[in-house]
């Protein structure tokens, strides 16, 4: 335009789709192409800056002095305690940016056009989970370092280490395609957030995050025990060797424990939400 | 029209099936009937207009082409491809440029182009280039690296439309794609979808405006309450209801009863009046003469005239005249909020 176009078809027919590959392998990339726009989304809003980047820090801060002279646990210090609890909190609301994203997606022409495009329909869906497991990486890399600047100390080896932080990542995976589910099934940003946030209060505060589940009374104990928050906390903090509570069996039963309720999320949520937002596709 | 360029493929064959048909669509949304027996054939390398008030089922007809929709009864296909049954092989002939732009605003023109170039299979370079020359053709090379939430509306419409064009599929259809321009930004639109046409895309395109279906389409379908309820070129449609329009206000109502009997001499049948401006206004077959017959018989007659015109048949004046029904006073809303109701 300004100056008229010409060869509007000849152009584009210089331009062929890359053919051979297998699904699977266009699934992937896809969803590639879908989590970098959501990551550049992420730069892009400011909201979304606080919610990645600053508030796990004042979250660190906050209960690291605010909690850390009150609360007592068993032959440690609570900021060794504490850190994997955040860290699994953290990761849990950090799956609500999927479920908002979806929301807004699906109220806008936008995925009307990738519906009709020849792409992978589930790579909508994939390409949030996994945007959201690069920003939850980044801001738990974040919360380590201003968690170390306050006094948290890791003693277990660096493998150990890493199968936490390994496992910590499949959580937020997980949790990230629950509220996949709820994203696209709401039907409204406001809903995708209010019904992001509100099931993650209960699972987080009752659990073992902030305190020992001991301490809490006898009928919470059964639910704050087996809840995903607690092993997978739990799970870390044995790998992490910071909480001297825990039997080296009681870390082994923890880390199987996370590893079978990250499989049944997945298990049941990804196919869930891909048949949800398929369906929704169809009219 | 196409004679330099390359032949559309069904015409080297044998095949001569229409690149986009519709029989018997209905598709109901609870107790809304939003298609009810939509008939519709587009001859491959044509523009159709579907032409239609708010609510007509236009966006329903191009969702379920698009295969966003399944239809509740009959059957479509586009480019050879059942919408339902071949949904997926579809999705490679067709291009959409939704009623709502699809454009991601907080990715720059630019990022848009690209992730939509890779989302159709494009190689990474192949992606960057397409974008590239596709910013060019629509006049975003300044504002390619700005986030398109500083877009205005003609500059998202256009980045909308280039991200439909990026494989260029050979069906192309296009929701209301001028709705909200101004008279630039829709004029350079016509040239670019003129443009495309005459290169061998097909395309279906809604409006909201007989002059856009005028300008751009070969034929027009005029769809009200979910069925097309007349078909033909703009010059057939416009020769139905009768040409352009005479509009005359009369300054008094003493003169009522001698305008109208004027007025119906020259006007065709389909004369309508407006009370409370002492307006009637009606089909002429000849144009400027027969408005100047009128002029001197209404002066013959010393009926003061108020206000005059001459025009071309608005979308509200075809819709009226072919369904005999009354479209709700509409003069200070503006057009995409236009409703319609039954008298
Ligand atoms: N998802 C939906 N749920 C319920 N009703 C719907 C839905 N989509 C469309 N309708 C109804 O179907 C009818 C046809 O709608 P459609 O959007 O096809 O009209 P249109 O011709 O595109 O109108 P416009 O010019 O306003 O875009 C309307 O009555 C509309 O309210
Ligand atoms: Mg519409």
């Amino acid at each position: 335009m300004g100056t008229a176009p010409t060869g509007v078809r000849a152009a584009a027919a210089r331009y062929r789709p890359v053919q051979r590959r297998s699904r699977f392998a266009w699934a992937l990339l896809d969803a590639m192409v879908l989590a970098r726009r959501s990551l550049l989304q992420t730069v892009r809003i400011p909201s979304l800056i606080v919610f990645v980047a600053i508030q796990p820090i004042m979250f660190v801060l906050l209960f690291r002095y605010v909690f850390g002279g009150a609360i007592r646990v068993p032959g440690g210090q609570y900021v060794n305690y504490l850190m994997p609890g955040i860290f699994v909190q953290t990761v849990a609301f950090g799956g609500i940016t999927t479920g908002i994203g979806l929301a807004e997606d699906m109220q806008k022409g936008i995925v009307d056009r990738f519906r009709t495009l020849p792409m992978s329909s589930s790579a909508v869906l994939t390409g949030r989970t996994i945007a959201d497991l690069g920003r939850n990486l980044f801001t738990v890399i974040i919360m380590l370092i201003v968690g170390f600047a306050v006094g948290f100390r890791i003693q277990g080896s660096v493998l150990s280490f890493l199968s936490g932080m390994l496992l910590l990542m499949g959580f937020s995976f997980a949790f990230s395609w629950i509220a996949a589910l709820i994203g696209i099934s709401v039907g409204s940003v406001e809903a995708a957030q209010s019904g992001g946030f509100i099931w993650l209060f209960p699972l987080t505060f009752a659990s073992s995050v902030f305190v020992p589940v001991s301490t809490m009374p006898v009928w919470l104990q059964g639910f704050a025990e087996h809840n995903p928050v607690s092993v997978v906390a739990n799970a870390m903090r044995g790998l992490f060797n910071v909480d001297p509570s825990l039997t080296a069996a009681d870390t082994r039963s923890a880390v199987i424990q996370s590893v079978a309720w990250i499989a049944a999320i997945l298990l049941v949520f990804v196919p869930l939400s891909i048949a949800r937002y398929r369906r929704t596709t169809r009219g | 029209m196409q004679a330099s360029n390359p032949l559309p493929l069904t015409s080297l064959g044998v095949s001569t099936a229409p690149a986009i048909h519709a029989h018997g669509l209905v598709k109901r949304f609870g107790s809304t009937l939003a298609l009810d027996g939509l008939d519709l054939d587009v001859e491959e390398g044509t523009l159709l207009a579907l032409l239609g008030p708010n609510g007509a089922g236009k966006t329903t007809a191009v969702r379920i082409f698009t295969t966003l929709l399944k239809p509740d009864e009959g059957h479509a296909s586009v480019a050879g491809f059942d919408v339902v049954k071949e949904a997926e092989r579809l999705k490679s002939s067709i291009g959409l440029a939704g009623q709502e732009a699809a454009i991601d605003e907080y990715l720059t023109g630019r990022e848009n182009l690209e992730m939509m170039g890779r989302l159709y299979h494009l190689s990474g370079r192949d992606a960057r280039r397409r974008a590239a020359e596709l910013l060019e053709q629509f006049d975003l090379v300044a504002a390619a690296d700005r986030v398109a939430k500083t877009y205005s509306g003609g500059m998202r419409r256009r980045l909308d439309l280039g991200a439909s064009l990026i494989v260029l599929p050979p069906v192309l259809f296009l929701d209301e794609p001028t709705t909200g321009l101004d008279p630039r930004s829709r004029r350079q639109m016509w040239d670019v979808i003129a443009l495309l046409v005459t290169e061998g895309t097909t395309v279906l395109l809604t409006t909201q405006y007989l002059e856009e279906a005028d300008e751009l389409a070969h034929r027009i379908a005029v769809v009200d309450a979910g069925r097309v309820i007349a078909e033909g070129t703009a010059d057939e449609l416009k020769t139905r209801i009768g040409g352009d329009r005479i509009e005359v206000a009369v300054a008094r109502d003493a003169d009522l009863v001698r305008a109208e009997e004027i007025v119906r001499r020259h006007v065709g049948g389909q004369a309508t009046f407006d009370p409370t401006q002492r307006r009637f206004s009606g089909g002429s077959r000849d144009g400027a003469g027969e408005l100047s017959a009128l002029v001197r018989d209404l002066d013959a007659a010393s009926v003061g005239i108020e206000d005059l015109q001459l025009r071309r048949p608005s979308l509200d004046d075809v819709f009226l005249t072919l369904t005999g029904r009354q479209a709700e006073d509409v003069s200070d809303e503006k057009p995409r909020k236009r409703r319609w109701r039954r008298s």
